[in-house]
């Protein structure tokens, strides 16, 4: 598709527009509507498009597989992290009043937006990891087993 | 050590997760299986001390709030002398099960990819003991699809063995979401009734509310709660494999790795079954369950045809490790018949049962492995001779058939006395005959093998093979020794299962 000239100045001129406007959904999720699983979304969607147009190679050129592989699971990290340090402060898991026990109301938003960041990253690696299986076909090994199956 | 202690019931699901993802990250070169290998032996540590505190503590429940919101609103992780079995169950059989994985895996798939495989493998763990320990409907559901998605992975990846792992795994897949997700929309339903995902406060609110209405003119919700429980019972009886819905499962465990078959077929189907007894004994209750809609009826046709059917279709595969599936199948029967009946010999002899079939069937699956490890295949006829070859592997696989059937001195033996003994207690004598007859056939098939190995004559050309390696070898004879050791000595098992049922029943310690 990057031989078409629309498909390529349209791809090229959305990315930001997405990457800022999932930036937004990502900053605002504790206080309107969003939250890091749509921030996660746009962000892949901004990258699979690239993709899409400049064809999967080229993506994975600019986001290679370790980052993903990496990333997603940080996320999760994160998560699980900000719920552990709690348990470290004396409180239970995810308590979020352990991160300012002096003020537990606002303690709540810090613990939901660093929770909702791991979320975004997770969700947008692991979104860019499906879009690699697809496209690559093949796992690595496979073609040297084919021969010495049927036992 | 005051923070690991009052943070338990959260930790024995937060380290694997944490560790599982560390081990995506850093676990390459081997570091993988010592990351494993590390988890599961602090979460042993971690179900055993659970234990002794119920065990210990006078109301027998522990209770854990996740972020300090207090239960019937926030998620609640609730420890009861049943569960703290369970768990116990799951992290020994994982321990040993890891410790036997290292060299059995690294010869099964690419190792580029090991530390993936521990990763999920520790995934499946999170959610194994998570289902156990949460007091949360819902909760349960999403850590259900934990276990399960990870299950698939590792299924799939006995793809180098044999192509047929991703049939296996895609049909283990439809199916096993089909179950998840009828149990989802039974927690829907009672949630439209009740308003709440607690299971200990659904509870209360159906036998408080609800039901007590019902004898009344303007039944509440009368079809609303039939219809939530039957979906969730059809979906966790899909999870654990119950009689015509065990589809899955014979498929999944014979091409899955060795060490993912010994870990699912000692775990995963027990966490389903302990995750049925939760519905049926404390979430619905079981005046509900089987005063007033017969489960109990249906639960024990399909149990008694698991019993029969499972070992029947176990005597007529010629592939060992397919043998030993159907067999789990049977063996499901017959947990699933114990809490079917309903008293406290029956409850026992299913929660003893969970953990006998596990060591038992977890030894058999790793001797089993061995010989693939060794050979390459697990038919029958290569098998023939290896008493000679291998000659402590098969012993650790001989003494996991005579548990299988039942010969007294064998875990087997204990379980099998309970379930017959519960048997009678209700008067279903029917039943009884259903069980000796299963172990009848049982006999038939163990002897099948069994003959193979010690009179079998293994062929001049046959390639020559060397006993199993140690770290493969000093697992599978501990779960093999400790499946006859728990049959001569059976008072722990016994009394943490006693206690397990008797509060399940809430008849006192």
């Amino acid at each position: 598709m990057k031989d078409n000239v629309l498909m390529r100045v349209a791809a090229r001129w959305n990315m930001p527009f997405l990457l800022v406007f999932a930036l937004y959904t990502q900053t605002h999720g504790e206080l309107g509507p969003g939250g890091g699983f749509q921030a996660g979304v746009m962000i892949a969607a901004a990258f699979i498009v690239y993709g899409m147009v400049f064809g999967a190679d080229e993506m994975r050129r600019v986001v290679p597989r370790w980052i993903t592989d990496v990333l997603a699971a940080l996320g999760v990290l994160i998560y699980a992290g900000t719920g552990v340090y709690c348990m470290l402060q004396g409180y239970t898991f995810l308590d979020y009043t352990a991160l300012i026990p002096s003020n537990p109301g606002g303690a709540e938003p810090w613990g939901m937006t660093t929770v909702e960041y791991g979320v975004g990253i997770t969700v947008s690696c692991v979104m860019i990891t499906i879009f690699n299986e697809i496209t690559e076909g093949t796992l690595p090994g496979d073609q040297a087993e084919t021969t010495t199956e049927k036992a | 050590m005051e923070l690991v202690h009052k943070n338990l019931p959260a930790l024995i699901v937060v380290l694997p997760l944490c560790m599982g993802l560390i081990t995506s990250i850093i676990g390459r070169r081997g570091l993988g299986w010592w990351l494993a290998m590390g988890t599961t032996s602090a979460v042993l540590a971690m179900s055993v001390q659970l234990l002794v505190n119920v065990l210990e503590s006078g109301t027998q429940t522990v209770t854990y709030v996740m972020g300090s919101w207090p239960v019937p609103f926030g998620i609640g992780y609730v420890v009861d002398p049943l569960n703290a079995a369970v768990l116990l169950i799951v992290s020994m059989i994982a321990t040993v099960v890891t410790l036997y994985a290292r060299k059995s895996i690294a010869s099964e798939i690419d190792p580029r990819r090991l530390h993936f495989f521990y990763a999920l493998w520790l995934f499946c763990m999170t959610g194994l003991l998570g289902i156990t320990i949460t007091g949360d409907a819902f909760n349960l559901y999403v850590l259900l699809e934990i276990s399960s998605l990870s299950t698939y992975t590792l299924v799939a990846l006995g793809r180098n063995r044999n192509r047929r792992a991703l049939t296996a795994a895609i049909n283990y897949l439809v199916l096993g979401s089909i179950g998840a997700n009828f149990y989802l929309l039974g927690i829907a339903y009672l949630y439209q009734v009740t308003g709440s995902l607690n299971i200990a406060d659904i509870h209360h609110i159906l036998t408080t509310q609800v039901f007590p209405t019902w004898s009344t003119d303007a039944p509440m919700y009368r079809t609303t709660v039939f219809v939530g429980f039957a979906l969730m019972a059809v979906g966790l009886s899909l999870k654990l494999a119950l009689f015509p819905l065990h589809g899955w499962l014979p498929n999944a465990y014979t091409y899955a790795p060795s060490s993912v078959s010994a870990l699912l077929a000692s775990t995963a189907t027990k966490v389903g079954a302990y995750a049925f007894i939760r519905v049926l004994f404390t979430l619905v209750g079981v005046n509900f369950a089987f005063k007033l809609l017969h489960t109990d009826t249906v639960l024990m046709i399909s149990a008694g045809a698991a019993i029969l059917m499972g070992s029947w279709l176990a005597f007529r595969q010629t592939n060992i490790k397919k043998l030993l599936a159907y067999s789990s199948i049977g063996q499901i029967g017959y947990i699933t018949l114990g809490f079917a009946l309903g008293n406290v010999n029956g409850l026992t002899a299913s929660v003893i049962h969970l953990f006998n079939h596990a060591l038992t069937k977890g030894g058999m699956f790793m001797a089993l492995g061995i010989v693939a490890y060794r050979t390459g295949h697990t038919r029958l006829q290569d098998l023939q001779g290896l008493g000679r070859k291998l000659p402590f592997t098969m012993a650790a696989f001989t003494a996991g058939g005579l548990g299988l059937i039942g010969v007294p001195l064998t875990a087997g033996f204990v379980s099998k006395w309970y379930l017959v003994s519960a048997c009678f207690e209700q008067g279903r004598y029917e039943m009884a005959a259903i069980v000796l007859v299963g172990s009848l056939i049982a006999l038939l098939y163990t002897w099948k093998v069994v003959e193979a190995i010690y009179f079998g004559k293994r062929p001049e050309d046959a390639p020559a093979i060397k006993e199993a390696p140690i770290t493969m070898l000093v697992p599978t004879l501990l779960l093999a020794g400790a499946s006859i050791y728990f049959g001569i000595d059976a008072s722990t098992s016994s009394r943490i299962a006693t206690a397990a049922a008797k509060f399940l029943l809430g008849v006192g310690p």
